[in-house]
Protein backbone atom coordinates (compact mmCIF):
# COMPACT_ATOMS: atom_id res chain seq x y z
CA UNK A 1 0.00 0.00 0.00
CA UNK A 2 1.48 3.33 -0.39
CA UNK A 3 1.10 6.52 1.12
CA UNK A 4 0.78 9.47 -0.69
CA UNK A 5 0.55 13.36 0.59
CA UNK A 6 -2.94 13.50 0.38
CA UNK A 7 -3.63 10.29 2.55
CA UNK A 8 -0.54 11.75 5.02
CA UNK A 9 -2.96 15.17 5.15
CA UNK A 10 -6.17 13.22 5.47
CA UNK A 11 -4.62 11.03 8.48
CA UNK A 12 -3.19 14.15 10.20
CA UNK A 13 -6.44 16.09 10.01
CA UNK A 14 -8.18 12.99 11.46
CA UNK A 15 -5.98 12.43 14.55
CA UNK A 16 -5.88 16.85 15.20
CA UNK A 17 -2.31 16.68 13.93
CA UNK A 18 -0.78 19.84 12.36
CA UNK A 19 1.88 19.01 9.91
CA UNK A 20 3.60 21.72 7.55
CA UNK A 21 2.33 21.20 4.03
CA UNK A 22 6.22 20.80 3.21
CA UNK A 23 6.85 18.09 5.25
CA UNK A 24 4.17 15.97 4.24
CA UNK A 25 6.11 14.27 0.99
CA UNK A 26 9.10 13.23 3.63
CA UNK A 27 6.49 11.73 5.89
CA UNK A 28 4.68 9.88 3.34
CA UNK A 29 8.02 8.27 2.54
CA UNK A 30 8.48 7.41 5.93
CA UNK A 31 5.13 5.77 6.53
CA UNK A 32 5.98 3.95 3.52
CA UNK A 33 9.10 2.63 4.93
CA UNK A 34 7.08 1.19 8.02
CA UNK A 35 4.44 -0.27 6.04
CA UNK A 36 6.83 -2.14 3.82
CA UNK A 37 8.41 -3.45 7.20
CA UNK A 38 5.20 -4.71 8.13
CA UNK A 39 4.17 -6.22 5.27
CA UNK A 40 7.29 -8.52 5.47
CA UNK A 41 4.74 -9.90 8.29
CA UNK A 42 2.58 -11.65 5.57
CA UNK A 43 5.39 -13.62 4.27
CA UNK A 44 4.84 -15.60 7.62
CA UNK A 45 2.53 -18.82 6.84
CA UNK A 46 -0.45 -18.29 9.14
CA UNK A 47 -3.03 -20.60 7.42
CA UNK A 48 -4.97 -22.14 10.06
CA UNK A 49 -3.63 -20.01 13.09
CA UNK A 50 -5.84 -18.85 15.47
CA UNK A 51 -5.15 -15.12 16.03
CA UNK A 52 -4.01 -14.69 18.83
CA UNK A 53 -5.86 -11.83 21.10
CA UNK A 54 -3.80 -12.09 24.56
CA UNK A 55 0.04 -12.98 25.39
CA UNK A 56 -1.34 -14.19 28.57
CA UNK A 57 -4.38 -17.08 28.55
CA UNK A 58 -6.82 -15.23 30.70
CA UNK A 59 -10.46 -14.06 29.75
CA UNK A 60 -11.80 -11.03 29.77
CA UNK A 61 -13.12 -10.32 33.25
CA UNK A 62 -16.43 -8.91 34.50
CA UNK A 63 -17.64 -6.50 37.31
CA UNK A 64 -21.00 -6.47 38.57
CA UNK A 65 -23.40 -3.88 38.80
CA UNK A 66 -22.52 -1.96 41.58
CA UNK A 67 -21.66 1.41 42.22
CA UNK A 68 -18.30 1.92 43.47
CA UNK A 69 -16.87 5.03 41.96
CA UNK A 70 -17.75 9.09 41.40
CA UNK A 71 -18.93 12.14 43.56
CA UNK A 72 -16.04 13.36 43.29
CA UNK A 73 -16.21 16.18 40.40
CA UNK A 74 -13.22 18.36 42.17
CA UNK A 75 -10.80 15.54 41.45
CA UNK A 76 -12.35 14.61 37.96
CA UNK A 77 -11.67 18.39 37.39
CA UNK A 78 -8.11 19.14 38.69
CA UNK A 79 -6.50 18.63 35.74
CA UNK A 80 -8.83 20.61 33.49
CA UNK A 81 -6.86 24.01 31.62
CA UNK A 82 -10.80 25.17 32.28
CA UNK A 83 -13.83 24.83 34.93
CA UNK A 84 -16.92 26.33 36.24
CA UNK A 85 -19.57 25.14 38.50
CA UNK A 86 -18.52 21.46 38.12
CA UNK A 87 -18.12 21.87 34.28
CA UNK A 88 -15.38 20.70 31.58
CA UNK A 89 -15.38 24.09 29.95
CA UNK A 90 -13.84 24.59 26.73
CA UNK A 91 -13.85 26.45 23.42
CA UNK A 92 -17.29 26.98 22.03
CA UNK A 93 -18.25 23.84 19.29
CA UNK A 94 -21.64 24.48 17.70
CA UNK A 95 -23.32 22.16 15.71
CA UNK B 1 -53.00 -14.69 8.57
CA UNK B 2 -53.25 -11.06 8.21
CA UNK B 3 -53.27 -9.72 4.61
CA UNK B 4 -50.34 -7.39 3.89
CA UNK B 5 -51.42 -3.42 3.02
CA UNK B 6 -51.05 -3.16 -1.03
CA UNK B 7 -48.01 -1.02 -1.45
CA UNK B 8 -49.71 1.59 -3.33
CA UNK B 9 -51.23 2.90 -0.27
CA UNK B 10 -47.74 4.17 1.57
CA UNK B 11 -46.19 5.74 -1.78
CA UNK B 12 -45.80 9.55 -2.14
CA UNK B 13 -47.10 11.36 -5.22
CA UNK B 14 -44.23 13.68 -6.60
CA UNK B 15 -44.58 15.78 -9.64
CA UNK B 16 -43.46 13.23 -11.73
CA UNK B 17 -44.84 10.41 -10.52
CA UNK B 18 -45.28 7.97 -7.53
CA UNK B 19 -42.59 7.44 -4.59
CA UNK B 20 -41.76 4.92 -2.26
CA UNK B 21 -40.16 5.70 0.78
CA UNK B 22 -37.22 3.43 2.58
CA UNK B 23 -36.55 3.54 6.34
CA UNK B 24 -34.17 1.63 8.23
CA UNK B 25 -33.79 2.67 12.34
CA UNK B 26 -30.69 2.46 14.14
CA UNK B 27 -31.90 2.23 17.87
CA UNK B 28 -29.80 3.51 20.98
CA UNK B 29 -31.44 2.06 24.13
CA UNK B 30 -29.56 3.04 27.56
CA UNK B 31 -29.15 -0.54 29.43
CA UNK B 32 -31.23 -0.58 32.94
CA UNK B 33 -28.12 -0.62 35.19
CA UNK B 34 -26.60 0.61 38.45
CA UNK B 35 -23.37 1.26 37.09
CA UNK B 36 -21.88 2.36 33.53
CA UNK B 37 -20.55 -0.06 31.04
CA UNK B 38 -17.02 -0.14 32.22
CA UNK B 39 -16.42 1.64 35.19
CA UNK B 40 -17.82 1.79 38.73
CA UNK B 41 -19.43 4.99 38.49
CA UNK B 42 -23.55 5.41 38.75
CA UNK B 43 -26.03 5.92 36.00
CA UNK B 44 -28.66 8.43 36.98
CA UNK B 45 -30.18 11.73 35.98
CA UNK B 46 -30.27 14.31 37.44
CA UNK B 47 -26.43 14.49 39.67
CA UNK B 48 -24.31 17.66 39.83
CA UNK B 49 -21.93 17.78 36.93
CA UNK B 50 -19.38 15.76 36.75
CA UNK B 51 -20.18 13.98 40.33
CA UNK B 52 -20.76 10.58 38.40
CA UNK B 53 -17.81 10.39 36.63
CA UNK B 54 -14.73 7.64 37.72
CA UNK B 55 -11.21 8.38 36.04
CA UNK B 56 -12.23 5.47 33.68
CA UNK B 57 -14.75 8.10 31.97
CA UNK B 58 -12.76 10.77 32.15
CA UNK B 59 -10.00 8.90 30.29
CA UNK B 60 -7.77 9.57 33.09
CA UNK B 61 -4.07 8.06 31.23
CA UNK B 62 -3.65 4.45 32.71
CA UNK B 63 -7.15 3.65 33.65
CA UNK B 64 -8.89 0.35 31.81
CA UNK B 65 -11.84 -0.64 31.29
CA UNK B 66 -13.67 -3.65 32.82
CA UNK B 67 -16.61 -4.40 31.32
CA UNK B 68 -20.18 -4.64 33.60
CA UNK B 69 -21.58 -8.45 33.86
CA UNK B 70 -25.47 -7.02 33.91
CA UNK B 71 -24.88 -4.68 30.76
CA UNK B 72 -24.14 -7.84 28.90
CA UNK B 73 -26.70 -9.61 30.14
CA UNK B 74 -29.12 -7.43 29.19
CA UNK B 75 -27.54 -7.03 25.64
CA UNK B 76 -28.39 -10.61 25.43
CA UNK B 77 -31.64 -10.57 27.06
CA UNK B 78 -33.18 -8.13 24.15
CA UNK B 79 -31.45 -10.49 21.96
CA UNK B 80 -33.17 -13.13 22.79
CA UNK B 81 -36.27 -10.90 22.74
CA UNK B 82 -35.34 -10.08 19.57
CA UNK B 83 -35.27 -13.96 18.40
CA UNK B 84 -32.08 -13.05 17.48
CA UNK B 85 -28.83 -14.97 17.14
CA UNK B 86 -26.29 -14.36 20.16
CA UNK B 87 -22.78 -14.91 19.20
CA UNK B 88 -21.05 -16.67 22.03
CA UNK B 89 -18.04 -15.10 20.54
CA UNK B 90 -17.34 -11.03 19.82
CA UNK B 91 -15.53 -7.99 20.28
CA UNK B 92 -15.03 -4.24 21.17
CA UNK B 93 -13.82 -1.58 18.80
CA UNK B 94 -12.67 1.50 18.57
CA UNK B 95 -14.60 4.08 17.07
CA UNK B 96 -11.98 6.98 16.80
CA UNK B 97 -13.70 10.67 16.66
CA UNK B 98 -12.81 14.36 18.69
CA UNK B 99 -15.49 15.65 20.52
CA UNK B 100 -15.64 17.60 23.92
CA UNK B 101 -17.85 15.36 25.64
CA UNK B 102 -15.99 12.39 24.17
CA UNK B 103 -12.49 12.66 26.47
CA UNK B 104 -11.40 9.02 25.01
CA UNK B 105 -10.87 10.67 21.82
CA UNK B 106 -12.68 7.53 20.48
CA UNK B 107 -16.39 5.63 21.85
CA UNK B 108 -15.80 1.61 22.85
CA UNK B 109 -18.16 0.11 20.68
CA UNK B 110 -18.83 -3.31 18.47
CA UNK B 111 -17.94 -3.12 15.36
CA UNK B 112 -16.79 -6.26 13.20
CA UNK B 113 -18.12 -8.67 15.73
CA UNK B 114 -21.63 -7.59 17.68
CA UNK B 115 -22.69 -9.77 20.58
CA UNK B 116 -26.03 -10.25 18.73
CA UNK B 117 -26.54 -11.00 14.98
CA UNK B 118 -29.48 -11.49 12.84
CA UNK B 119 -32.96 -11.00 14.57
CA UNK B 120 -36.93 -10.31 13.78
CA UNK B 121 -39.67 -8.90 15.22
CA UNK B 122 -43.13 -8.75 14.20
CA UNK B 123 -44.68 -5.35 14.25
CA UNK B 124 -48.31 -4.25 13.97
CA UNK B 125 -49.70 -1.08 11.97
CA UNK B 126 -52.60 1.16 13.57
CA UNK B 127 -55.29 -0.68 11.41
CA UNK B 128 -53.81 -3.88 12.56
CA UNK B 129 -51.90 -5.68 9.97
CA UNK B 130 -48.74 -6.78 10.21
CA UNK B 131 -45.23 -6.39 9.10
CA UNK B 132 -41.87 -8.21 9.70
CA UNK B 133 -38.82 -5.76 10.36
CA UNK B 134 -35.40 -7.83 9.90
CA UNK B 135 -33.15 -6.95 12.99
CA UNK B 136 -29.52 -6.63 11.65
CA UNK B 137 -27.49 -6.48 14.80
CA UNK B 138 -27.49 -5.33 18.34
CA UNK B 139 -24.27 -4.19 20.17
CA UNK B 140 -23.18 -2.79 22.95
CA UNK B 141 -21.42 0.84 23.25
CA UNK B 142 -20.76 3.56 25.35
CA UNK B 143 -22.90 6.68 25.47
CA UNK B 144 -20.84 10.32 25.20
CA UNK B 145 -21.08 13.32 27.91
CA UNK B 146 -23.14 16.44 27.30
CA UNK B 147 -22.18 19.40 25.53
CA UNK B 148 -24.34 22.51 26.88
CA UNK B 149 -23.91 25.22 24.16
CA UNK B 150 -26.45 27.41 26.15
CA UNK B 151 -24.57 28.61 29.31
CA UNK B 152 -21.62 31.04 27.85
CA UNK B 153 -21.45 32.82 24.37
CA UNK B 154 -18.08 31.99 23.94
CA UNK B 155 -17.56 28.39 25.89
CA UNK B 156 -18.82 25.44 25.44
CA UNK B 157 -19.79 23.19 29.08
CA UNK B 158 -19.26 19.53 29.02
CA UNK B 159 -20.73 17.80 31.76
CA UNK B 160 -19.09 13.92 31.51
CA UNK B 161 -22.01 12.13 33.70
CA UNK B 162 -23.38 10.09 30.43
CA UNK B 163 -20.14 9.33 29.41
CA UNK B 164 -19.56 5.54 29.55
CA UNK B 165 -23.09 4.76 29.92
CA UNK B 166 -24.23 1.36 28.73
CA UNK B 167 -26.34 1.94 25.40
CA UNK B 168 -27.04 -1.37 23.23
CA UNK B 169 -27.50 0.10 19.62
CA UNK B 170 -29.93 -1.72 17.54
CA UNK B 171 -29.98 -1.81 13.78
CA UNK B 172 -33.29 -2.37 11.99
CA UNK B 173 -33.14 -3.42 7.75
CA UNK B 174 -34.34 -0.89 5.97
CA UNK B 175 -38.08 -3.01 5.86
CA UNK B 176 -40.22 -0.06 7.08
CA UNK B 177 -41.95 1.64 4.12
CA UNK B 178 -43.71 4.70 5.90
CA UNK B 179 -43.29 7.33 8.84
CA UNK B 180 -46.46 5.19 10.57
CA UNK B 181 -44.33 1.49 10.32
CA UNK B 182 -41.13 2.99 11.48
CA UNK B 183 -43.31 4.68 14.55
CA UNK B 184 -44.78 1.43 14.97
CA UNK B 185 -41.24 -0.01 15.00
CA UNK B 186 -39.79 2.13 17.62
CA UNK B 187 -42.67 1.33 19.79
CA UNK B 188 -43.04 -2.35 19.38
CA UNK B 189 -38.91 -2.70 20.47
CA UNK B 190 -39.91 -0.30 23.44
CA UNK B 191 -42.27 -2.68 24.44
CA UNK B 192 -39.78 -5.37 24.46
CA UNK B 193 -37.08 -3.84 26.34
CA UNK B 194 -39.69 -2.83 28.91
CA UNK B 195 -41.12 -6.44 29.43
CA UNK B 196 -37.57 -6.87 29.62
CA UNK B 197 -36.25 -4.64 31.56
CA UNK B 198 -33.40 -4.20 29.24
CA UNK B 199 -33.90 -0.57 29.02
CA UNK B 200 -36.90 1.79 30.79
CA UNK B 201 -37.35 3.55 27.58
CA UNK B 202 -38.11 6.40 28.56
CA UNK B 203 -37.57 8.68 25.71
CA UNK B 204 -38.08 11.61 27.21
CA UNK B 205 -35.11 11.53 29.23
CA UNK B 206 -33.46 10.40 25.98
CA UNK B 207 -33.19 6.66 27.09
CA UNK B 208 -34.49 5.55 23.97
CA UNK B 209 -33.81 7.24 20.74
CA UNK B 210 -33.40 6.69 16.91
CA UNK B 211 -31.20 7.82 14.59
CA UNK B 212 -33.57 7.01 10.96
CA UNK B 213 -31.97 6.38 7.50
CA UNK B 214 -34.41 7.47 4.79
CA UNK B 215 -34.08 7.34 1.41
CA UNK B 216 -37.06 7.31 -1.70
CA UNK B 217 -37.23 5.14 -5.07
CA UNK B 218 -39.60 4.43 -7.71
CA UNK B 219 -41.65 1.67 -6.50
CA UNK B 220 -39.68 -1.76 -7.13
CA UNK B 221 -36.33 0.19 -8.36
CA UNK B 222 -32.88 0.03 -6.52
CA UNK B 223 -32.34 1.56 -3.28
CA UNK B 224 -31.90 5.14 -3.37
CA UNK B 225 -29.45 7.26 -1.67
CA UNK B 226 -30.10 7.36 1.94
CA UNK B 227 -29.65 10.37 4.40
CA UNK B 228 -28.89 9.61 8.20
CA UNK B 229 -31.48 12.12 10.97
CA UNK B 230 -29.37 12.08 14.23
CA UNK B 231 -31.52 11.45 17.29
CA UNK B 232 -34.59 11.48 17.23
CA UNK B 233 -36.30 11.05 20.72
CA UNK B 234 -40.21 10.98 19.85
CA UNK B 235 -42.47 9.05 17.85
CA UNK B 236 -43.74 12.69 16.72
CA UNK B 237 -40.57 13.56 15.96
CA UNK B 238 -39.48 10.44 14.11
CA UNK B 239 -42.94 10.97 12.10
CA UNK B 240 -42.49 14.61 11.05
CA UNK B 241 -38.75 13.96 9.99
CA UNK B 242 -39.47 11.23 8.29
CA UNK B 243 -42.19 13.06 6.27
CA UNK B 244 -40.30 15.81 5.75
CA UNK B 245 -37.12 14.04 4.28
CA UNK B 246 -38.70 12.30 2.10
CA UNK B 247 -40.63 15.48 0.86
CA UNK B 248 -37.31 17.27 0.29
CA UNK B 249 -35.29 13.89 -1.18
CA UNK B 250 -38.40 13.63 -3.84
CA UNK B 251 -38.17 17.43 -4.60
CA UNK B 252 -34.28 17.62 -5.51
CA UNK B 253 -34.25 14.11 -7.28
CA UNK B 254 -37.64 15.54 -9.25
CA UNK B 255 -35.54 18.77 -10.53
CA UNK B 256 -32.76 16.92 -11.74
CA UNK B 257 -30.44 17.15 -8.47
CA UNK B 258 -29.51 13.85 -6.46
CA UNK B 259 -29.38 13.12 -3.07
CA UNK B 260 -25.54 12.90 -1.55
CA UNK B 261 -25.37 10.55 1.84
CA UNK B 262 -25.08 13.03 4.44
CA UNK B 263 -26.10 13.06 8.34
CA UNK B 264 -28.74 15.79 9.14
CA UNK B 265 -30.77 17.18 11.97
CA UNK B 266 -34.31 17.03 12.70
CA UNK B 267 -35.33 20.53 14.36
CA UNK B 268 -38.53 20.17 15.76
CA UNK B 269 -39.83 23.93 15.47
CA UNK B 270 -39.01 23.96 12.25
CA UNK B 271 -40.13 20.70 11.21
CA UNK B 272 -37.36 20.27 9.06
CA UNK B 273 -33.64 18.78 8.77
CA UNK B 274 -30.88 20.32 7.90
CA UNK B 275 -26.91 18.91 7.64
CA UNK B 276 -24.64 18.81 9.81
CA UNK B 277 -21.64 19.55 7.78
CA UNK B 278 -19.28 19.33 10.59
CA UNK B 279 -19.56 15.11 10.95
CA UNK B 280 -19.10 15.05 7.37
CA UNK B 281 -15.32 14.90 7.40
CA UNK B 282 -15.23 12.95 10.39
CA UNK B 283 -17.49 9.86 8.84
CA UNK B 284 -13.73 7.80 8.87
CA UNK B 285 -13.85 6.45 11.98
CA UNK B 286 -10.94 4.12 11.74
CA UNK B 287 -12.09 1.48 13.89
CA UNK B 288 -9.64 -1.26 15.36
CA UNK B 289 -10.09 -4.12 18.03
CA UNK B 290 -9.70 -2.34 21.47
CA UNK B 291 -6.51 -3.44 22.63
CA UNK B 292 -7.73 -2.69 26.51
CA UNK B 293 -10.36 -5.27 26.32
CA UNK B 294 -9.85 -8.81 25.51
CA UNK B 295 -12.51 -11.03 23.20
CA UNK B 296 -15.98 -11.40 25.19
CA UNK B 297 -17.15 -15.17 25.56
CA UNK B 298 -20.14 -15.77 26.59
CA UNK B 299 -21.22 -19.61 28.37
CA UNK B 300 -23.69 -21.19 26.49
CA UNK B 301 -25.47 -22.34 29.81
CA UNK B 302 -25.25 -18.94 30.88
CA UNK B 303 -27.41 -17.85 27.72
CA UNK B 304 -29.41 -20.78 28.31
CA UNK B 305 -30.28 -20.10 31.70
CA UNK B 306 -31.15 -16.00 30.78
CA UNK B 307 -33.33 -17.63 28.11
CA UNK B 308 -35.19 -19.72 30.52
CA UNK B 309 -35.57 -16.85 32.85
CA UNK B 310 -37.32 -14.41 30.17
CA UNK B 311 -40.97 -13.14 30.67
CA UNK B 312 -43.66 -13.46 28.42
CA UNK B 313 -43.30 -11.72 25.67
CA UNK B 314 -46.10 -9.14 24.34
CA UNK B 315 -46.83 -11.27 21.48
CA UNK B 316 -47.45 -14.80 23.23
CA UNK B 317 -49.04 -12.68 25.90
CA UNK B 318 -51.31 -11.37 23.29
CA UNK B 319 -52.30 -14.54 21.91
CA UNK B 320 -52.69 -15.85 25.29
CA UNK B 321 -55.20 -13.19 26.42
CA UNK B 322 -57.15 -14.12 23.13
CA UNK B 323 -57.33 -17.44 23.43
CA UNK B 324 -57.57 -17.76 27.78
CA UNK B 325 -59.89 -14.47 27.70
CA UNK B 326 -61.24 -14.41 24.53
CA UNK B 327 -60.41 -11.16 23.90
CA UNK B 328 -60.16 -9.25 20.95
CA UNK B 329 -57.29 -8.64 19.21
CA UNK B 330 -57.52 -4.68 19.73
CA UNK B 331 -58.09 -5.44 23.94
CA UNK B 332 -55.35 -7.62 23.96
CA UNK B 333 -53.28 -5.70 21.84
CA UNK B 334 -53.90 -2.79 24.25
CA UNK B 335 -53.28 -4.24 27.29
CA UNK B 336 -50.06 -6.21 26.25
CA UNK B 337 -48.71 -2.96 24.82
CA UNK B 338 -47.71 -2.32 28.28
CA UNK B 339 -46.51 -5.19 31.10
CA UNK B 340 -48.37 -2.98 34.08
CA UNK B 341 -51.76 -2.99 32.08
CA UNK B 342 -51.48 -6.54 31.63
CA UNK B 343 -50.65 -7.39 34.91
CA UNK B 344 -53.54 -4.93 35.98
CA UNK B 345 -55.67 -6.78 33.72
CA UNK B 346 -54.79 -10.18 35.25
CA UNK B 347 -55.76 -9.18 38.77
CA UNK B 348 -58.90 -7.96 37.67
CA UNK B 349 -60.06 -10.67 36.18
CA UNK B 350 -59.45 -13.78 38.29
CA UNK B 351 -62.93 -15.41 38.36
CA UNK B 352 -64.67 -12.62 36.48
CA UNK B 353 -66.23 -12.48 33.14
CA UNK B 354 -62.72 -11.55 31.44
CA UNK B 355 -64.20 -9.78 28.26
CA UNK B 356 -66.67 -7.25 30.76
CA UNK B 357 -63.28 -6.58 32.65
CA UNK B 358 -61.11 -6.26 29.64
CA UNK B 359 -63.80 -3.76 27.94
CA UNK B 360 -64.09 -1.79 31.61
CA UNK B 361 -60.31 -1.83 31.67
CA UNK B 362 -59.96 -0.45 27.73
CA UNK B 363 -62.65 2.14 27.22
CA UNK B 364 -63.25 3.59 30.58
CA UNK B 365 -60.47 3.41 32.70
CA UNK B 366 -57.77 3.68 29.98
CA UNK B 367 -59.32 5.84 28.35
CA UNK B 368 -60.34 8.33 30.92
CA UNK B 369 -56.43 8.00 32.12
CA UNK B 370 -55.09 8.69 28.63
CA UNK B 371 -57.63 12.27 29.12
CA UNK B 372 -55.71 12.93 32.25
CA UNK B 373 -52.26 12.20 30.38
CA UNK B 374 -51.19 9.26 32.61
CA UNK B 375 -51.35 5.45 32.10
CA UNK B 376 -52.33 2.39 34.49
CA UNK B 377 -49.57 3.32 36.95
CA UNK B 378 -51.25 6.67 38.16
CA UNK B 379 -54.85 4.67 38.16
CA UNK B 380 -57.07 5.56 41.09
CA UNK B 381 -58.75 2.35 40.71
CA UNK B 382 -56.98 -0.77 41.63
CA UNK B 383 -57.62 -3.78 39.43
CA UNK B 384 -59.60 -5.46 42.57
CA UNK B 385 -62.50 -2.52 42.56
CA UNK B 386 -62.78 -2.89 38.35
CA UNK B 387 -63.50 -6.55 39.58
CA UNK B 388 -65.98 -5.57 41.89
CA UNK B 389 -67.92 -3.34 39.54
CA UNK B 390 -68.02 -6.26 37.07
CA UNK B 391 -69.00 -8.81 39.77
CA UNK B 392 -71.88 -6.24 40.55
CA UNK B 393 -72.75 -6.11 36.71
CA UNK B 394 -72.43 -10.32 36.95
CA UNK B 395 -74.89 -10.53 39.79
CA UNK B 396 -77.38 -7.96 38.20
CA UNK B 397 -77.00 -5.90 41.11
CA UNK B 398 -76.20 -2.90 38.76
CA UNK B 399 -76.80 -2.41 35.25
CA UNK B 400 -73.96 -0.84 32.69
CA UNK B 401 -75.28 2.19 32.73
CA UNK B 402 -75.26 2.36 36.08
CA UNK B 403 -72.09 1.16 36.45
CA UNK B 404 -70.96 3.93 34.29
CA UNK B 405 -72.05 6.07 37.29
CA UNK B 406 -70.50 4.56 39.71
CA UNK B 407 -67.28 3.89 37.92
CA UNK B 408 -67.29 8.33 37.91
CA UNK B 409 -67.36 7.84 41.77
CA UNK B 410 -65.10 4.92 41.91
CA UNK B 411 -62.67 7.40 39.51
CA UNK B 412 -63.41 10.06 42.02
CA UNK B 413 -62.24 8.04 45.04
CA UNK B 414 -65.28 8.01 46.89
CA UNK B 415 -65.15 4.33 47.93
CA UNK B 416 -65.58 0.69 45.86
CA UNK B 417 -67.62 0.29 43.87
CA UNK B 418 -69.57 -2.18 46.83
CA UNK B 419 -69.36 1.34 49.00
CA UNK B 420 -70.20 3.88 46.37
CA UNK B 421 -73.47 1.48 45.24
CA UNK B 422 -74.51 1.68 48.81
CA UNK B 423 -73.92 5.35 49.31
CA UNK B 424 -75.62 6.78 46.28
CA UNK B 425 -78.69 4.41 46.26
CA UNK B 426 -77.45 2.63 42.59
CA UNK B 427 -78.60 -0.76 43.40
CA UNK B 428 -80.64 -1.99 40.08
CA UNK B 429 -84.17 -2.20 40.57
CA UNK B 430 -85.38 -5.92 39.89
CA UNK B 431 -88.51 -5.63 42.16
CA UNK B 432 -91.16 -6.75 39.81
CA UNK B 433 -93.67 -5.16 41.52
CA UNK B 434 -91.88 -1.74 41.34
CA UNK B 435 -91.49 -1.84 37.36
CA UNK B 436 -94.79 -3.08 36.91
CA UNK B 437 -95.97 0.19 38.60
CA UNK B 438 -93.82 2.65 36.92
CA UNK B 439 -95.15 0.78 33.47
CA UNK B 440 -98.75 0.86 34.43
CA UNK B 441 -98.05 4.83 35.34
CA UNK B 442 -96.89 5.71 31.63
CA UNK B 443 -99.69 3.16 29.94
CA UNK B 444 -102.33 4.84 31.56
CA UNK B 445 -100.51 8.12 30.82
CA UNK B 446 -100.27 7.75 27.13
CA UNK B 447 -103.14 5.68 25.49
CA UNK B 448 -102.73 6.35 22.52
CA UNK B 449 -98.79 4.97 22.53
CA UNK B 450 -100.24 2.14 23.79
CA UNK B 451 -102.12 1.63 20.99
CA UNK B 452 -99.35 2.71 18.60
CA UNK B 453 -97.30 -0.04 20.05
CA UNK B 454 -99.49 -2.95 19.39
CA UNK B 455 -99.27 -2.26 15.34
CA UNK B 456 -95.55 -1.37 15.62
CA UNK B 457 -93.63 -3.67 18.42
CA UNK B 458 -90.10 -1.48 17.84
CA UNK B 459 -91.95 1.27 19.73
CA UNK B 460 -91.62 -1.07 23.10
CA UNK B 461 -88.59 1.29 22.84
CA UNK B 462 -90.10 4.44 23.85
CA UNK B 463 -91.88 2.78 26.96
CA UNK B 464 -87.95 1.58 28.28
CA UNK B 465 -86.79 4.58 27.68
CA UNK B 466 -89.59 6.15 29.69
CA UNK B 467 -89.25 3.00 32.24
CA UNK B 468 -85.39 3.97 32.46
CA UNK B 469 -86.35 7.76 32.78
CA UNK B 470 -88.48 7.51 35.67
CA UNK B 471 -86.72 5.26 37.79
CA UNK B 472 -83.18 7.05 37.45
CA UNK B 473 -81.96 4.43 35.14
CA UNK B 474 -82.27 1.90 37.96
CA UNK B 475 -84.49 -0.32 36.35
CA UNK B 476 -83.00 -3.90 35.05
CA UNK B 477 -83.57 -3.52 31.25
CA UNK B 478 -84.28 -7.06 31.00
CA UNK B 479 -87.20 -6.77 33.53
CA UNK B 480 -88.52 -3.67 32.11
CA UNK B 481 -88.63 -5.44 28.33
CA UNK B 482 -90.17 -8.53 29.83
CA UNK B 483 -92.96 -7.05 31.79
CA UNK B 484 -93.37 -4.52 29.18
CA UNK B 485 -93.90 -7.13 26.61
CA UNK B 486 -96.76 -8.72 28.47
CA UNK B 487 -98.63 -5.78 29.38
CA UNK B 488 -98.29 -4.62 25.79
CA UNK B 489 -99.55 -8.18 24.66
CA UNK B 490 -96.69 -8.04 22.02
Amino acid sequence: MAIDAATVRKVAKLARLREPEERLASLAQELNGIMSWIEQLSEVDTDGVEPMTSVVAVKLPLREDVVTEGGDASRVLSNAPKAIDGFFVVPKVVE
Amino acid sequence: MVVEMTQTSKLIEGRTGSWEIVLGLEIHAQVASHAKLFSGAAVGFGAGPNEQVSLVDAAMPGMLPVINRHCVEQAVRAGLGLNAKINLWSRFDRKNYFYPDLPQGYQISQFKDPIVGEGEVEVERDDGTTFIVGVERLHLEQDAGKSIHDLDPNWTYVDLNRAGTALMEIVSKPDMRSSDEAASYVKKIRTILRYLGACDGDMEKGNLRADVNVSVRRPGAELGTRCEIKNVNSYRYIQQAIEYEARRQIEIIEDGGAIHQETRLFDPGKLETRSMRSKEEAHDYRYFPDPDLLPLELDPAWVKAIQDSLPELPDPKRKRFQSQYGLSHYDAGVLVADQARAAFFEIAAEGRDAKLVANWTVNNLLGRLAENGGDIETSPIPPQDIAGLVKLIEDGVISSKIAKEVFDHMWAGEGTPAQVVEKFGLVQITDTGAIEAAIDKIMAANPDKVEAAKDKPQAIGWFVGQVMRDTGGKANPAAVNEILKTKLGL
